[in-house]
């Protein structure tokens, strides 16, 4: 596998991300399978889509050995499957693969053959948009239940409650007598079934359990049956409501498959139906824990879409946000983990406490603690009140070194969690990047790759800071990985806080009604968990024609089953928790 | 290392803690529920019990905290410039509503909870007020879009967080009684703001007089 950097000359280095380029290279090798290339992306023929793949995928020179991103439009006269790709160790803007599809019974190849991170991915996007991908190994419905009926992105389906096809709707003014959602469109109406569906007769399918084969008791001498074990979806140690599907072997693992969907709310319909402006409060609620870097993402593609830019202050601003996001994330991260171990909630609340001071701030500049709506295309939304830069300041030059020091010393020393902890769900290196692992999971594995370095957003490439990798990939990296970058996130605050310039925290005047060129972006930014990111459709008109979120932590649990193999029942928890899942964002 | 000193290490460190939530709660000795002791704890220097005895002690609320919107009015005031209490409802008397029934808000809501009646005169030609205005706070996410968004700086973000109720359908659908607040009540919750609105305001009449 490709992992390492091909060795390119300097000049073509920067090349081998223009698409222009490589669709003549692929046309070299396969004539007929590029349909269109522009500086957008490139169109491949359908048939031939897996040996494209193949060949960007295992060309040294090219080594296009990361898949980021997996999505659908629907327009109306076809639907179009979206891939993004790119070499990490090269960086930089990632490549656009597009297949078309018929609207009638689409179906193009899988890419599980060749990267195994789109296992998930190609499963939502059958999900939502009913696209079949033939030769993958699990076709199934993954955010809904399988007796659903419809794909809820497609243009044409109308969700429960609803009421007109874009945002404002013409009901609340001028003749807005208020109506209760309920009472406008009772539930019995509301739920639709499948016409064959009896839902008094339900029964859900029961899950086989198998025996052991002949082989395995006589290698026992043990007769053993296994198991399957649900845990969650309402279970402690699952991070919120997510099933882990658990075939045992006694305690061992055999198989673990993630149950999704219990938070489903289709943020995605919702903000195809918001305007763009509309969007940034519900992008708060993907990962709760990260609102702030969830803005950030999310206005840093839109920003791009409409070629604006924010002045200096607001952009300092929001890495200052954004860098103790990351903080907070981490050490309640770090605190769960922990949960997971059996120490019960001491270190978890001593991590909390920290957050607190944080969510303290962020409630002063922002208004609210965790869903802060913060940021805005071309700014902030205000500026920080007085006295706020100066708490931070304390925060990172006394209280933070403090804690991370303590932390150290009691508890990665600590001989009970070193032993259980290392060589504990390893996720090596090739797979980690074939599984399109991100963040410090990735980074866990020895792939120093970070956004923030890779491809700068924002103003981080004016930054000192390393980026802080493990070796083997193990949970014991994976947690010295985020203290690490904790400390990172530290070294950038203080250099953000020494230069933060005063002045305007807006481009422009404030707007309700932003006009957003024709055109598509995929935006991203490097948050605490991992890539973040959104790609946008926009056809000129104040909502985006699509929009579609890259969930870290739902394309991070792709590789869960590979780690947990093996390994003991009380060890998965701790995997799950070292993944640092939130379910606001896998489920969307 | 000798086996079991991290574990040592780490009871160390809870006991350590233990201890100064335990020298924390002395300070509160004949001084329970103390508002400056609170402060004290809570802020990035405390340390000690952090934990907030609710309802008896309540966090701070920053000027920019936001809970449900409410609408602003000014007051009556009589000869002496003293807002006139209105006796009927035990609230400042109306002198004149901010909102114009401009819809701007209605339209920025994410969740689209704002629902604008507006007023129209006996021949039937909009008027620039609300007739009827809902919030459905059960579907208000709290977003501040509309305070951040009115031109008339009519509607603005609540600091009243307590509104927990038995139903849903009466209750937390605010109609213009519930939502209309003095602006000295803004005033209160709001100083900072405020006085920024009022200066801006001042400045442009101060601008459109130099124009004449
Ligand atoms: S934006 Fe302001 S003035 Fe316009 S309707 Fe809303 S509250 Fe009234
Ligand atoms: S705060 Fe946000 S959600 Fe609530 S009424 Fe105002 S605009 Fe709507």
């Amino acid at each position: 596998m490709a992992v390492n950097a091909p060795v390119a000359p300097a000049e073509l280095k920067s090349n081998l991300n223009d698409p222009l380029v490589i669709a003549e290279k692929i046309k070299a090798q396969y004539p007929t399978a590029v349909e269109a290339a522009n500086a957008q992306g490139i169109v491949v023929q359908g048939e031939q889509l897996l040996e494209v793949a193949r060949y960007l995928h295992d060309t040294p020179e090219l080594g296009f050995d990361y898949l980021h991103n997996v999505t659908s439009v629907d327009y109306p006269d076809r639907l179009e499957v979206v891939y993004h790709v790119s070499n990490l160790a090269r960086g930089g803007t990632p490549l656009t693969l597009k297949v078309n599809a018929a609207r009638q019974d689409p179906a193009v190849p899988s890419l599980v053959p060749v990267y195994r991170g789109a296992n998930f991915q190609e499963r939502e996007v059958y999900d939502m948009m009913g696209v079949r991908f033939l030769g993958h190994p699990n076709l199934r419905r993954i955010l809904l239940w399988d007796g659903f009926e419809g794909f809820p992105l497609r243009k044409d389906y109308k969700e429960p409650y609803y009421e007109d096809e874009r945002k404002p709707f013409g009901t609340r003014w001028d003749q807005g007598h208020h109506v209760i959602a309920e009472d406008r469109n009772p539930w019995h109406d509301n739920v639709k079934y499948p016409a064959s569906f009896d839902a008094v007769g339900y029964k859900p399918q029961r899950d086989t359990v198998r025996t052991v084969g002949a082989e395995d008791a006589v290698a026992t001498k043990l007769r053993t049956d296994k198991l399957v074990l649900n845990i969650g979806p309402q279970h402690p140690s699952t991070h919120g409501v997510l099933r882990l599907k658990v075939t045992l072997d006694g305690e061992t693992v055999v198989a673990a498959e993630p149950v999704l969907g219990y938070l489903h709310r289709n943020h995605e319909k919702i903000g195809e139906r918001n305007t763009y402006l509309q969007n940034i409060p519900f992008t708060d609620r993907l990962d709760y824990i990260t609102s702030m870097a969830n803005n950030l993402a999310y206005v840093v593609g839109v920003e791009k879409l409409m070629g604006i830019k924010a002045p200096e202050r607001a952009e300092y601003l929001r890495v200052i946000m954004a860098e103790l996001t990351r903080w907070i994330s981490h050490i309640a991260a770090i605190g769960f983990i922990y949960n997971d171990l059996g120490a019960f909630y001491t270190p978890l609340l001593y991590g909390l406490e920290e957050r607190e001071l944080v969510l303290d701030l962020f409630e002063a500049a922002s208004g609210s603690r965790m869903m802060c709506n913060y940021m805005r295309f071309g700014g902030v939304a205000r500026d920080v009140p007085e006295g706020f830069l100066d708490k931070v300041q304390y925060l990172v030059t006394e209280r933070f070194p403090r804690r991370m020091d303590e932390l150290e010393a009691y508890m990665v020393g600590n001989e009970l969690f070193t032993a259980r902890a290392r060589n504990i769900g390893i996720l090596p290196r090739d797979l980690a990047i074939n599984y399109s692992a991100a963040g410090p999971v990735l980074r866990a594995s020895g792939v120093k790759y970070d956004l923030r370095r890779a491809d700068p957003y924002s103003i981080y490439d004016r930054f000192e800071f390393d980026v802080p990798v493990g070796t083997v990939g193990d949970m014991h990296d994976r947690f010295t990985v985020r203290i690490a970058e904790m400390r990172e996130s530290v070294k950038i605050l203080k250099q953000a806080l020494a230069q933060i310039p005063a002045g305007e925290i807006m481009t422009g005047k404030k707007n309700y009604q932003i006009r957003v060129p024709k055109g598509e972006v995929y935006g991203r930014a490097e948050n605490p968990k991992g890539e973040l990111g959104f790609f946008m459709v926009s056809d000129g008109t104040p909502n985006p024609y699509r929009y579609h979120v890259r969930a870290p932590a739902f394309i991070n649990l792709t590789a869960l089953n590979e780690m947990v193999v093996g390994h003991k029942i009380a060890d998965l928890i701790v995997i799950l928790g070292s993944l640092d899942v939130v379910m606001g964002e896998v489920d969307r | 290392m000798a086996y079991g000193l991290g574990l040592v290490k780490g009871l160390k460190y809870t006991f350590t803690r233990a201890m100064k939530t335990v020298a924390g709660d002395f300070k509160h000795l004949g001084r329970r529920y103390d508002e400056t002791l609170l402060r004290e704890r809570q802020s990035v220097r405390g340390t000690g019990i952090f934990t907030v005895q609710y309802p008896e002690e309540k966090p701070a609320i920053p000027e920019n905290f936001r809970f449900v919107p409410f609408l602003v009015y000014e007051p009556k005031l009589d000869a002496n410039g003293k807002p006139v209490i209105d006796a009927q409802t035990g609230k400042e008397a109306i002198n004149l509503e901010r909102c114009t029934a401009c819809g701007i808000c209605s339209k920025v809501c994410p969740p689209q909870c704002i629902w604008i009646v507006r007023a129209t005169t006996p021949e039937g030609k909009p008027k620039p007020k609300p007739a009827e205005f809902y919030i459905d706070i059960d579907v208000c996410m709290n977003c501040g879009f509309c305070a951040e968004f009115c031109p008339f700086d009519a509607i603005k973000m609540d600091h009243d967080y307590e509104l927990a109720n038995y139903e849903r359908h009466i209750s937390h659908i605010f109609d213009l009684k519930t939502l209309m607040k003095p602006a000295t009540y803004h005033a209160r919750i709001h100083p900072l703001d405020f006085k920024r609105e009022e200066d801006d305001r001042k400045a442009k009449e101060a601008a459109k007089a130099a124009k004449k």
